[in-house]
């Protein structure tokens, strides 16, 4: 995967397979400690130490108990190939929070991406989840929590047409704005 | 975030799209799934994704839900597109572009004409 975008929305399907009900995902640039944060927070199922172990590193344990993906180890190495870490904490029952670090300015250091895709799509195909979207760049933040717009619409789907687009804008204009006010 | 003016346009959206809706209630419902895994994503689903609402979007096509699922199991022909028109059995499409994606919402859902020649077995 070339873009950080891809890996946040992969990571992302992580939690949703763990049943997650809440998931909050955030992107904060700073420049002053020239750090990229990315986090997916969820209140899935968890795993145990083992698993979490595994999960990071699948040619190391010998565990052959569960099926595991790359998505992990591969963003992991790409964090520290840009002098930074990959940090996976999680609770049995509780949830898992994924923290990666990049230093911004690295040359190694992936595109971010279609933030905006990664999120409409995230939003629009998992209903049932209770989105939390954050961009920032030092102090210019862009906040979204899909509550209000579940509550506004009630049964009526997130694919209409209709609903489509002004929940699109308010995701397209909402980053870009976070980009122009930092420029 | 969703400042008042936004709220109100959802609002405007929502009255707007149940209309459309009560229309078409006769004709059933399509679903569209995307899968989603890590084979899927890295085969580009999210941009096949995209595609698919976009085309919803701009050609004003009411009553599909879009949903997602993990990896089905067949990697490699990622990415993978289902179509479930009302009752009939669900549709499976292989190395689904952007461009075979809108294809597939041009003719499959709103024409309930199947695209032969990207249809897969699972």
């Amino acid at each position: 995967m070339r873009e950080l975008s891809l890996h946040l929305l992969d990571i992302a399907e992580n939690s949703i397979a763990a049943g997650a009900k809440n998931i909050t995902m955030s992107i904060e640039e700073n420049s002053s400690t020239d750090l990229l944060k990315l986090k997916v927070i969820d209140d899935g199922r968890g795993m145990d130490q083992d698993t979490v172990k595994k999960v990071i590193d699948p040619f190391v344990t010998s565990r052959t108990t569960r099926k595991v993906g790359l998505g992990i180890p591969l963003l992991k190495e790409a964090a520290e190939a840009c002098n930074g870490s990959l940090d996976l904490s999680s609770e049995l029952g509780k949830g898992t929070a994924l923290v990666v670090t990049f230093q911004n300015s690295h040359i190694d250091r992936m595109p971010l991406g279609d933030i905006p895709t990664t999120f409409l799509n995230l939003l629009v195909s998992n209903p049932f989840v209770h989105w939390i979207f954050i961009y920032r760049i030092n102090d210019k933040e862009f906040f979204f929590d899909d509550e209000e717009i579940k509550t506004t619409l009630g049964d009526v789907p997130l694919t209409e047409p209709e609903i489509l687009k002004v929940v699109r804008e308010i995701i397209d204009t909402g980053i870009s704005e976070v980009r122009t006010k930092n420029n | 975030m969703a400042t008042i003016k936004s709220l109100e346009d959802l609002k405007r959206a929502r009255e707007e799209a149940l209309k459309k809706r009560e229309l078409k209630a006769s004709s059933g419902t399509v679903q569209v799934i995307v899968g989603m895994g890590t084979c899927g994503i890295a085969a580009g689903a999210r941009d096949t994704m995209k595609a698919i609402l976009e085309t919803i979007e701009k050609d004003s096509i009411n009553g599909v839900l879009v949903t997602q699922t993990g990896c089905v199991g067949v990697c490699e022909k990622e990415p993978i597109v289902q179509v479930i028109l009302g009752e009939n059995p669900k549709v499976s499409y292989g190395k689904v572009t952007p461009e075979i994606a809108r294809l597939i919402v041009k003719e499959h859902v709103v024409n309930g004409k199947i695209v032969e020649k990207n249809v897969i077995q699972l």
